[in-house]
């Protein structure tokens, strides 16, 4: 009797990225195929981008710009490093970097959550609307610029003004922060913050590798939400 | 001394430089320490599509019969790439206005009104409304800086999309709804807070300069699997070297807007002193288009003052392949309509001047998102009016064209102009009317 498969392999030095992505936009709610393994990416570009579907996608090597952008339901795990703007404007889903990210990770995402194992570079999380990203190693300069909503872990260091504009998203930083943007504040860590930020890497999968009161927090000071003449030195 | 033995006074005379519109906004400045904000676009006098006029069909041209011989107006955009390019009967298509900005009837007669006439409308700096998808037969979603309300559906839903680099009335400024305007659901679709005051990125977040632009539009392509035209829009400022960059990015249609072109708010300054009018961007844009073999594979939507089918037909004439409206359009919707001006006295103002867009206290309902005054306007009726205008200024464009001999509004040539003044002719490439001179063209 044979059986139906669940788990198909591209391999990219024989399958163009066009065919690769329209087959994974093709999936259906149904699909049997829910387990894809992308070999020989060499940086290409907008890898596994727009995925609507609840599968997994594991890419053996590191990716280019825009890998798994605007993703919805599913998980992509990317066994190397990646370029610009990993899983921006991601809706909902995983996607889990085990090397280091290049700029704009996780910008603009709406939902869903982005680990990174390594390291990011500068605005990671920019305009960043709803998403969780985890960034076990550090991050960058004007990282959560403009942040919206959502919540930045990052259990090493920040560089220059972090949260620079910050909205209403929630920054956590166990190591250094370089600096901090306009209207960007640290706030106090109490228990609820505590408990919320575990729960955010239990959710991770990463709840046990950090002491969550090692862990400061910061946010908005709102005071540049409505123009005032007295702030213009702000800008 | 009698009257008769008085010397001869001056008369009282008002400077030229200092105004009194420039010494009222001294005073303004120096009360409230705080930069004039307002909408629309530039009011200052512009060398403009007025300085320039049609030569008619004569001994040497003929002129088609203007009841009975055929002059075709449709036009395709995004041949270049797109699996769906979008065809439109009529080269006038409607800007990218957001909702929030405008209210949400607003949206939904622009969208009606288009769809009428058989063209296109365009979203804005706050996403897709319903309304307005659900009126819109061709809808183009706006790609921006903010990325407010971006998601991968109305990506797909969209008929093409436009990555929006700057506009006209403000290149290199970020889009500016205040505080007033920050409703519940505008702030919702936004992932703002309510109330504030809200500036939008003046760039893009995740990527920068031409080579990243291409990177960025592959990946658009890829999640739309390669059927939605992919247009770039820029303010003028640099047209040859930006409509040149876009193509090389992989652009399918270039948009370029003119200093002329409206916005819903930015600083006075920005928008009278930044950019150059839509006059004389067309020709360097054509030209770079030209230099790399792509004018009329790559589309150009040209826009910054079009009030009528003559502007059409010059910007046509001047090698564009469509125009966009949004302050005509909304002026057609009922925008700074006499009838409300009792309202507009009580604001302080005038119909006709009215551009204190950012307050959201529009007496007509349409750049406010008070429930009251949005009531105001009725969407089917005003609809029906951007409609009628949209249809005469394509009459008015067919008019010319058949004046000068030509069976579709594309075939209008620069060959067919002739301009008023020496910067105009400079600026559109036409000769100065009379002579056969080109300022800033050949040696002297």
């Amino acid at each position: 009797m044979n059986t139906i498969p669940t788990s198909q392999t591209v391999d990219l030095a024989t399958v163009s990225l066009r065919e690769l992505n329209q087959s994974l936009h093709r999936l259906g709610d149904r699909t049997n195929l829910s387990h894809w393994r992308i070999l020989n990416p060499r940086g290409a570009h907008a890898l596994a981008c727009g995925l609507d579907a609840d599968v997994t996608v594991e890419v053996d090597g590191d990716a280019g710009y825009y890998c798994a952008g605007m993703n919805k339901r599913a998980t992509v795990i990317v066994h190397g490093n990646v370029g610009i703007g990993v899983a921006e404007n991601m809706m909902s889903g995983r996607v889990y970097v085990k090397g280091d990210a290049s700029q704009a990770a996780g910008a603009t995402g709406q939902g869903g959550l982005l680990v990174v194992d390594g390291n990011t570079s500068g605005r990671c999380g920019i305009s960043m609307k709803g998403i969780d990203i985890v960034v076990k190693g550090s991050i960058g300069p004007m990282s959560a610029f403009m942040a919206q909503a959502g919540s930045l872990v990052v259990f090493g260091d920040a560089g220059d003004a972090l949260g620079d504009s910050i909205y209403e998203a929630r920054l956590f930083v166990r190591g250094t922060v370089k600096s901090l943007g306009a209207d960007c504040i640290e706030k106090p860590m109490k228990d609820q913050h505590r408990a919320e930020l575990y729960a955010k890497l239990k959710e991770a999968g990463v709840a046990g590798e950090v002491d969550v009161g090692e862990f400061k927090r910061y946010g908005s000071a709102r005071t540049l939400y409505n123009f005032h003449v007295d702030n213009a030195s702000a800008y | 001394m009698n009257e008769h033995s008085r010397p001869p006074q001056t008369v009282p005379r008002l400077s030229a430089t200092f105004d009194p519109a420039t010494m009222a906004e001294i005073r303004r400045a120096a009360a409230t320490g705080i930069y004039d904000i307002r909408g629309g676009g530039t009011k200052r006098k512009l060398p403009h599509f007025d300085d320039l006029l049609f030569l008619g069909a004569s001994i040497s041209r003929y002129p088609l019969e203007g009841y009975r011989e055929k002059c075709g107006t449709d036009v395709v955009l995004g041949t270049r790439y797109a699996k769906k390019p979008i065809h439109l009967k009529t080269p006038v298509t409607i800007a990218g206005m957001s909702f929030g900005a405008l209210s949400a009837q607003a949206k939904e007669a622009l969208g009606r009104g288009a769809s009428m006439i058989g063209t296109s409308t365009t979203t804005g700096d706050g996403g897709m409304t319903p309304e307005e998808r659900g009126q819109s037969k061709t809808l183009v979603y706006q790609y921006l800086p903010s990325r407010y309300g971006m998601n991968p559906d109305d990506l797909r839903r969209a008929d093409a999309i436009e990555v929006v680099v700057g506009q006209g009335a403000k290149p290199g400024g970020g889009g500016m709804l205040l505080g007033q305007k920050i409703s519940p659901r505008v702030a919702k679709m936004r992932c703002l807070p309510e109330g504030i005051d809200q500036r939008s990125a003046c760039r893009h977040p995740d990527w920068t300069g031409p080579d990243d632009l291409e990177i960025k539009i592959e990946e658009l392509r890829e999640i739309t699997d390669w059927e939605k035209p992919i247009y770039v829009k820029v303010g003028a400022s640099r047209p040859y070297y930006d409509t040149a960059l876009a193509v090389k990015a992989g652009a399918d249609v270039v948009v370029l807007d003119g200093m002329q072109g409206g916005t819903a708010a930015t600083q006075d300054v920005f928008i009278e002193h930044v950019g150059i009018p839509i006059l004389a961007a067309i020709r360097p844009a054509v030209k770079a288009l030209q230099d790399l073999g792509m004018h009329r594979k790559v589309q150009l939507i040209v826009s910054g003052g079009i009030r009528s089918g003559a502007d059409m037909a010059k910007a046509l004439a001047l090698g564009a392949d469509a125009v966009a409206i949004g302050t005509a359009a909304l002026i057609a919707l009922g925008d700074n309509d006499p009838r409300w001006e009792a309202e507009y006295q009580k604001l302080g103002t005038t119909a006709g001047a009215y551009d204190d867009w950012h307050e959201g206290r529009d007496p007509a309902g349409i750049t406010t998102q008070d429930p009251d005054l949005a009531k105001r306007l009725d969407p089917e009726l005003a609809g029906r009016r951007l409609a009628n205008y949209l249809a005469v200024m394509t009459l008015e464009c067919q008019t010319i064209a058949r004046a000068a001999g030509k069976s579709h509004v594309h075939n209008l040539e620069p060959e067919d102009l002739v301009a008023l003044s020496i910067e105009a002719a400079a600026m559109a490439g036409v000769p100065l009317a009379g002579t056969n001179w080109i300022p800033g063209q050949g040696s002297f």
